[in-house]
């Protein structure tokens, strides 16, 4: 037991952190207005933020940090599951704008399951930061259960037949290829007739309309296919095998719950509550808001540990399923006990919206109350996920 | 004992809820979050006809002469549209101060014409640096011998910008808490809306010397400070009322989603996780009702009811949270898209909650009243 790093991991964490300090604009802590856990606030706010976003996805690109969790042979450093943990804590701690999924998710997919064929298409243009692609997995009609999506991939000739919808597809309007499941065989099993097929943006007959959310920004679309031909060489892996993939691919999702942000949401509540008097006394000797910030603390300290728990047993060579739904679950619920604890503390200030408006901690405390509800839903509910802790972890019956 | 409403009572429920939602159904909070004035004259005209303006008001000044419970009732109703606009203020603070402090002048000029719709009132208490309750006003209001002199600035003012008076909270002259009505358009009043989470109309408002007429001084200078704790009270009960509304809607919603909605070939109201939410749903809805019509019952009784609100208060305001919370949860993604109305729901019930008293805040009042030290 060694609840420490490795020096090897401590020195990875340095000279991560301090190119992450030097790449962000100073001010980047007082504009990033993501929510730990939420899906939804990932919009920056001017145009000067997403300038900078930019400028900072290329500074890592330039220096390295893009693929550093890539394999050796495709430019990246076959960092440990441990580092690769160590990489998303620091980032999302500093809520770097660094999460692509197409870097983190499906890179990494195709690396694994890939043709050559896809690996020459996708991989280098992945890795430069120049392919973004958007998961296409939700439908209307499909979103707990996955397995009965109804889009259909026909092949004709040397090319696929899309037909069908996509909803909830986040960021689908910032990127430029779908990552979309399509049925292949009408008539196969469930989980043995779905494929994966990696869909041009802007193919004839492909229909982004934009969702606004709760919040207001515009994070999710829903997508239409109508009689899409896409080269069968987008085909990722063999046909019908899409179900096994996307198994892999949730592999690589599994550490990316923003832990950091976490941390993070936590210190900046805490230094709310340090700055703040209430009645002529200390806020932070309310008995109450103590109680409520050593609980989140506490919190937070468990998700940690689920966290780096799931880290260890990837590096073990394990699959972790029922504890990396038990770290989506802690950290989701979280994310809502957080912005709960947060509109508590500011109590009528918590109304307030607009920072120039007088709105403490930026704003974030309501954006954060409305974003922590695509938490507990989004990449499978938390029903979902206690579903599969008691069922594959458990072993208690379904029925 | 008996729990249910009156033929009456069930009357007026009834049909006020026929009303909104005809006239104010949910997506109308959406329309009227970018309206300036942020509701429609034309219903409020409406309303007025049906005597809702007038609902508490005595029959000697054009009103219905109904008690609590019939305003009560009419909350509840609004609560299940999300109802925003300047009812609450006008009539659950406004009139209702009036008809306790004011002068029998008072009352004869400004009863029948808040009855008729004419009037439009909002309440100013809460300030920057201030918390729930009547400490720490810097708002001052001082005596130059002719008339009075108000300084200060107040947060939280529901619809100020349209109001035809501010009833304005302040210290002094001297040592007490005084109330005023303000006119908006006096020399030195500034109005702004502020964003705010529920889309109301919140307004910030600044008072620069403006002077007040000694007639529009409410009750007594310098010794308000019972009478708008009472009126506080009041306030939060009411806000307890329209929250049942909000979270009744919210709770049958999802019921008929849960039973409408298929994902593995079945009603997602067949699988336990989401019955035991929609059980959990019943105890807080049915239990925030029954708390708040004892504590509504016992104002319209003249009874003592300060505890029964402050617990009525801290029930509601936790499970309209868990409610609206749990309402999302059942309705998945598509509850978290701005064109569906479910979030006006969850943002009304949490509005609700920091009204006039928060959770902890009642909490609090109601262990003081359990004699522990
Ligand atoms: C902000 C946001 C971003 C998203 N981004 C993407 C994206 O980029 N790409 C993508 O493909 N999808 C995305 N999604 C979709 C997400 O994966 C689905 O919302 C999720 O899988 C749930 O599906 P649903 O919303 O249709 O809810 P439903 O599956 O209809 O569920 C409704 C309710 O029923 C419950 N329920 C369902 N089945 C069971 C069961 N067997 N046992 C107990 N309870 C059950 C659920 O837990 C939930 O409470 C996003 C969602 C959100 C909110
Ligand atoms: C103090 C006490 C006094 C009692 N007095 C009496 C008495 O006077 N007369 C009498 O006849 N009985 C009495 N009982 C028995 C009582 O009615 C049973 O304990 C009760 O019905 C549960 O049955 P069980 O103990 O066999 O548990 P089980 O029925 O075996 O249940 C075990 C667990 O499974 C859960 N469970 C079972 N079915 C479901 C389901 N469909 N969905 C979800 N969860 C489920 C239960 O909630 C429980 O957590 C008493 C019990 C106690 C504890």
């Amino acid at each position: 037991m060694e609840f420490q790093f490795t020096e090897k991991e401590l020195a990875f964490r340095a000279e991560l952190e301090e190119f992450i300090k030097s790449a962000l604009p100073p001010d980047w802590q007082e504009r990033a207005r993501s929510w730990p856990g939420g899906y939804g606030a990932m919009e920056y706010d001017s145009e000067q933020d997403r300038k900078d976003a930019e400028s900072f996805k290329q500074k890592m690109v330039d220096e390295g940090w893009f693929t550093v969790s890539w394999p050796k042979e495709y430019g990246g450093r076959g960092l440990s599951n441990m580092e690769q943990a160590i990489y998303f804590e620091r980032t999302s701690y500093y809520r770097a704008p660094s999460l692509n999924i197409a870097t983190a998710i499906m890179g990494p997919t195709i690396l694994q399951i890939g043709t050559e064929e896809n690996k020459e298409d996708w991989v280098p243009g992945i890795a430069k930061g120049e392919i973004e692609m958007w998961l296409g997995y939700s439908e209307p009609d499909a979103g707990s259960d996955l397995a009965s999506i109804r889009t259909t991939a026909v092949r004709e000739g040397d090319e696929y037949v899309l037909n069908g919808q996509k909803i909830w597809s986040s960021l689908a309007h910032a990127s430029n290829y779908g990552w979309v499941i399509a049925r292949t065989d009408p008539d196969g099993h469930r989980h043995r007739s779905v494929s994966i097929i990696v869909v041009d943006n802007n193919t004839p007959g492909v229909a982004i309309r934009p969702l606004i959310n709760i919040i207001g920004v515009h994070s999710f679309n829903e997508v239409f296919f109508d009689n899409v031909r896409v080269p069968a060489r987008n085909l990722i892996g063999q046909e019908n095998m899409g179900f096994y993939y996307l198994m892999t691919a949730l592999d690589f999702e599994r550490l990316i719950v923003n832990i950091g942000a976490f941390k993070h949401g936590l210190e900046m509540l805490c230094g709310y509550v340090k700055r703040t008097e209430r009645g002529g006394k200390p806020l932070g000797a309310d008995p109450h808001v103590r109680r409520k910030l050593a609980e989140i603390a506490a919190r937070v300290e468990i998700a940690y540990l689920f966290y780096w728990r799931t880290a260890t047993l990837l590096d073990q060579g394990k699959i972790p399923s029922v504890e990396s739904s038990a770290l989506k679950l802690v950290t989701t619920e979280l994310s809502r006990m957080l912005a709960n604890a947060s509109m508590e503390i500011l109590g009528p200030y918590s109304m307030l919206m607009d920072p120039a408006q007088g709105a403490p901690m930026n704003g974030m405390a309501p954006r954060g109350y409305l974003d922590c509800i695509s938490a507990t839903i989004g990449a499978g509910t938390s029903e979902i996920q206690r579903n599969i802790i008691a069922t594959r972890g458990l072993g208690l019956p379904s029925k | 004992m008996d729990l249910d409403l009156t033929k009456e009572q069930g009357f007026i429920k009834s049909s006020a809820r026929e009303f909104l939602k005809k006239e104010c159904p949910v997506s109308t909070v959406r329309e009227m979050r970018d309206d300036p004035e942020g509701f429609s004259r034309n219903v409020w005209k409406k309303m007025a006809v049906l005597g809702w303006q007038g609902i508490m008001i005595p029959e000697e000044y054009d009103g219905m002469g109904g008690d609590f419970l019939d305003l009560a009732l009419i909350l509840e109703a609004m609560g299940e549209v999300c109802c925003n606009g300047p009812f609450f203020s006008t009539v659950a603070l406004g009139a209702a101060a009036i008809i306790q402090w004011g002068t029998e002048e008072q009352k004869k000029e400004l009863l029948p014409q808040i009855s008729k719709g004419n009037l439009i009132l909002s309440l100013a208490v809460a300030e920057t640096h201030q918390w729930y309750g009547l400490d720490g006003i810097q708002t001052t209001l001082t005596d130059t011998g002719q008339d009075l002199v108000l300084n200060g600035a107040k947060l939280f003012v529901e619809n100020a910008h349209i109001s035809d008076y501010i009833l304005c909270v302040a210290q002094g002259p001297g040592e007490g808490l005084s109330v005023v009505m303000v006119d908006p358009r006096s020399p030195g009043v500034q109005c702004s809306p502020l964003n705010t989470f529920a889309y109301e109309k919140q307004c910030s408002a600044t008072f620069h010397n403006v002077h007040i007429p000694r007639a529009n001084i409410l009750g007594t200078l310098g010794a308000m400070r019972e009478g708008l704790e009472g009126l506080q009270e009041f306030a939060a009960l009411a806000k307890c009322l329209e929250t049942v509304g909000v979270i009744q809607a919210a709770f049958e919603q999802s019921v008929e989603y849960a039973k409408s909605r298929k994902q593995f070939g079945r009603a997602i109201g067949s699988f336990q996780a989401i019955q035991h939410h929609c059980a959990n749903m019943v105890v807080d809805v049915d239990g925030a009702r029954l708390i708040s019509y004892q504590a509504a019952w016992r104002v319209a009784q003249g009874l003592p009811a300060s505890v029964e609100i402050s617990m009525a208060k801290a029930w509601t305001g936790e499970a309209a949270k868990r409610v609206t919370a749990l309402s999302h949860q059942i309705h998945g993604a598509i509850s978290f898209c701005d064109e569906f109305d479910l979030h006006f729901y969850y943002r009304k019930a949490k509005a609700c909650e920091t009204a006039f008293g928060d959770v902890q805040y009642h909490l609090d009042k109601t262990a003081d009243r359990l004699g522990l030290v």
